[in-house]
């Protein structure tokens, strides 16, 4: 495969234009640089996934298992009785064009398929073929298609080139959400074997080792001893975090992005360093070291597998309650997910805030509350001591993840804690941001290199939003409470709106924060000296 | 194609009732063929609103519009985020009755070759809005011959809706709403590029149906004025189980009849089942209170796991070296 060398301001000339040809007609051509490559036998054997063979996305012939209509057809068969949403969505869409331009990859491809209504349709004409009176008798006049090993490619193309946002159903006025329609879809290309490499790896990491990273026990440990060392540079405090202790009273995970690359370890040394100050008595593991979840992004069944390991360490080390990370579906999967298929966890409290005793009752069931939600109680209760001067060096902007908008309505917390970290924070435009807000075009695992075209594309409508806060404002920071958001969003920074960085929201609070017996600080948790400071060491 | 083939089919059917009616066929298109498209669009809907009803709804996914209930300082979005059953109501109602989610609807633009502008765009929203809501208003007005006395409500909304005060007989503005609103329904799918493209003979269809039978129905009430009380004599006797043919009704009426037969039993196999959809939909109709209370799987099934004593296993001497506590040493 060559390298894509694509130019920014090349890449810009979106051409809205529709093909002469109806949708029908009009074959999928699968083009370099715009999908993922397959996953290894390997990884599928891990997990036990079905129809695990070689094939290649620019190959004619994709070698598929010789039943494989029957499969997808059965498979779409057993969604519909499994799934309202499935079936009331295959049905009542009017096709009003409403969530047309809502979506990123339309935005930032103009290929109409890329519309979410378009994408829809894709299987929907396979539905309407198979399932209903009008489309048996009438075909193609009533929007019907055979199922073909075109149509098979070209659902698994769009469909991994949708991160399921759910940006589309906001403004869908039956709130059709495409975000249920792909996984779905996707679920239907897995039972035949078609997984992306950069799903099967995670979800076979996740499942024998306890995060998407494949990161072993000790690595856990090791890395996170490195942020320790740096902590203890910048501020002159050792910590020393506990790992797999039992009788701990609250059981921290995040998604192990966090543990691993820049700048996500920045996050890390921010929580490290809150649960510090607090004197929390809490504890990591490394069995359960993943709060994100690739199997969501392959089927219903590996995301509950993958998932159940935080309630079982959770009951295993005996920990009163769950605290999460920032990650974005990690949040959709336990606020929307985890209590229906792991729980109930009655053998945990309901969370409470050890420092101000607040209750966290929008969580009593699930019982694991949003780092977030917990850090914006303490600001306001008055228990941290806050140096907003050391972020002056930012002028930050937020980014809503997709999910813990859309999937959560997690809006004003991240946003409170901001405001007393920073002194300067400016909102990007109404229509970006909070319900609105633009995902970072490369969510639901199409995080890999070899598809880096429709991950600029994708990521275009948000970058844009971004690059006018930085017109206007000199904005020079993109925070956001995602690990995908922080691995991904770098590299769309640097391609579409060089110079401005991109940080977790914990990270900014780790600046900030001031810590007893800490010495005065001269760089933030980058190591990068602060404003005033210079020379001072 | 997807606009001639449907376009032809509703002159087919108008073409059907003037021939049957030429041939004398008035019973057949004056009762059987009503009595059989109601029966088709009642239990038509009944059918496929139960086969919705009868998938689970295995998990609580609504579509969060809005600040989550969390921390009690934090204003909560209860209709676009709702926590209760209540605010469930508010948030279907707005829905259903003023097409909230149609109303957020932006436009979004490449401007200038490098710059993303989103500006508000209501229009899809006002034609959507008057074409319902006209149409609802239409369909009211026609209880009118079914029942006798006449309601006193009908009155009222007749009083409201001849509001223009013009004509004799007084011009109804909803029939024109009703037709202007299809009208441009239609010409948006056809001159909206993305429109057009994604749209099916299945998207036309209904519409030249509706623009038929408001047609129909504005031309016999002011141009070609049919016997009315012949009309509502038919009327009558259907609601009675006693169908009457009377020899004064003309043909045009026969044409308004059959389309609306033909609307009422393609009705349940259409997309005009969204009417009965909005309210299944799970993104708008559940409460966003998932981590609150256990949402459950009617299907939830045990499912294979990688044990902590699997992983210990694999990693111990790691564990060990690492000091990191083991359940077996």
């Amino acid at each position: 495969m060559a390298k894509f060398t694509a130019k920014p301001k090349d890449l810009i000339h979106i051409d809205f234009k529709n093909p002469r040809t109806g949708w029908m007609d009009t074959p999928v051509d699968i083009r370099e640089h715009m999908y993922c490559h397959p996953t290894k036998a390997k990884d599928l054997e891990t997990v036990g996934f079905p129809n695990i063979h070689e094939w290649r996305p620019a190959d004619e012939n994709w070698n598929l298992p010789e039943d494989w209509k029957e499969t997808v057809l059965n498979g779409i068969k057993e969604r519909l009785q499994k799934y309202r949403s499935f079936h009331v969505f295959m049905d009542i869409c009017v096709r009003c064009g409403a969530c047309a331009d809502k979506c990123h990859f339309y935005l930032g491809t103009g290929d109409p398929k890329n519309m979410p209504v378009l994408r829809a349709e894709l299987l929907r004409s396979v539905y309407r073929k198979y399932f209903t009176a009008s489309g048996k008798i009438l075909g193609k006049t009533a929007g019907a298609r055979e199922l073909t090993e075109d149509v098979l490619k070209e659902i698994w193309y769009y469909y991994y080139q949708c991160t399921e946002c759910r940006r589309c159903s906001v403004f869908c006025p039956y709130g059709i959400d495409q975000a249920e329609i792909t996984m779905i879809g996707r679920e239907l290309t897995n039972l035949v074997g078609l997984q992306l490499g950069w799903i099967g790896g995670p979800v076979a990491n996740c499942y024998m080792k306890g995060n998407h990273l494949g990161l072993e026990p000790h690595t856990i440990k090791s890395n996170i001893e490195m942020m320790l060392d740096d902590i203890e540079t910048i501020t002159g405090i050792r910590i020393n975090p506990t790992f797999n202790r039992k009788g701990a009273e609250i059981l921290f995970v995040t998604p192990s992005g966090d543990l691993f690359a820049m700048p996500g370890i920045y996050t890390a040394m921010g929580y490290l360093m809150l649960f510090h100050e607090l004197g929390l008595d809490y504890t990591w593991s490394t069995y359960a070291s993943e709060g994100g979840n690739f199997g969501f992004f392959s089927s219903n069944e590996m995301a509950k597998r993958l998932n159940s390991k935080i309630y079982a360490e959770a009951k295993r080390l005996g920990v009163k309650w769950v605290l999460g990370g920032e990650c974005g579906h990690m949040w959709r999967v336990l606020h929307q997910y985890m209590d229906t298929w792991n729980g109930p966890a009655d053998f945990l409290e309901v969370p409470k805030s050890p420092i101000t005793g607040t209750v966290f009752d929008n969580a009593k069931s699930a019982k694991m509350t949003h780092i977030s939600e917990f850090t914006a109680d303490l600001i306001k209760h008055g228990k941290l001591k806050l140096d907003k001067s050391r972020n002056d060096h930012l002028k930050v902007t937020f980014h809503d993840s997709c999910n813990t908008s859309r999937g959560m309505g997690m809006l004003d917390e991240p946003r409170y804690i901001i405001k007393n970290v920073c002194n300067h924070f400016y909102e990007m435009p109404e229509n970006t941001i909070r319900e609105k807000t633009f995902c970072c075009g490369s969510g639901t695992g199409l995080n890999a290199s070899e598809n880096m075209e429709l991950r600029m594309r994708g990521g275009l409508p948000r970058a844009n939003a971004v690059k006018y806060v930085h017109e206007q404002h000199g904005v020079n920071m993109l925070a956001n409470v995602c690990a995908i958001d922080r691995a991904t969003l770098s590299a769309s920074m640097d391609y579409w709106v060089p110079g401005v960085g991109v940080a977790g929201v914990s990270e900014l609070v780790g600046n900030a924060l001031v810590m007893k017996g800490e010495k005065e600080r001269t760089a933030d948790l980058r190591g990068e000296t602060l404003p005033g400071k210079e020379g001072a060491e | 194609m997807k606009i001639l083939v449907p376009f032809f089919a509703v002159i087919a059917l108008v073409l059907l009732a003037v021939i049957g009616t030429a041939a004398n066929l008035h019973f057949l298109f004056g009762a059987v063929i009503p009595y059989a498209a109601l029966f088709i669009f009642i239990f038509g809907v009944i059918y496929r609103v139960l086969k919705w009803a009868k998938s689970p709804v295995p998990f609580c996914i609504p579509t969060t519009c809005g600040q989550q209930k969390s921390l009690p300082w934090i204003k909560q979005n209860k209709l676009e985020n709702p926590s209760g059953t209540l605010h469930v109501i508010g948030r279907m109602a707005l829905e259903v009755l003023t097409f909230r989610s149609l109303f957020r609807n932006i436009k979004g633009e490449l401007r200038d070759g490098s710059k993303f502008v989103y500006g508000s765009d209501k229009w899809l929203w006002l034609g959507g809005i008057a074409f319902h809501y006209a149409f609802l208003i239409v369909l009211l007005r026609h209880i009118r011959l079914f029942a006798e006395p006449t309601p006193a409500y009908l009155y009222i909304l007749e009083a409201f809706d001849g509001f223009l005060q013009i004509g004799i007989p007084r011009l109804f503005a909803t029939g024109v709403v009703l037709l202007a609103a299809a009208a441009f329904l239609f010409l948006r799918r056809i001159y909206v590029p993305q429109v057009r493209y994604i749209s099916l003979a299945a998207d036309y269809f209904p519409l030249f149906l509706i623009m038929g039978i408001a047609a129909t129905g504005i031309i016999m009430r002011y141009f070609f004025k049919t016997d009315i009380v012949g009309v509502k004599e038919l009327a009558m006797g259907l609601v009675g189980f006693n169908p009457v043919i009377p020899k004064s009704v003309g043909s045009i009426f026969y044409v308004h009849l059959l389309l609306v037969s033909a609307l009422f039993a393609y009705f349940p196999f259409s997309k005009l089942m969204h009417m009965g959809g909005v309210f299944l939909s799970p993104t708008r109709n559940m409460v966003a209170n998932s981590r609150e209370f256990r949402h459950v799987n009617p299907w939830n099934y045990p499912v294979k796991v990688h044990t902590y004593e699997e992983y210990e296993e694999d990693f111990r001497e790691k564990m060990k070296m690492a000091e990191i506590p083991v359940e077996k040493e």
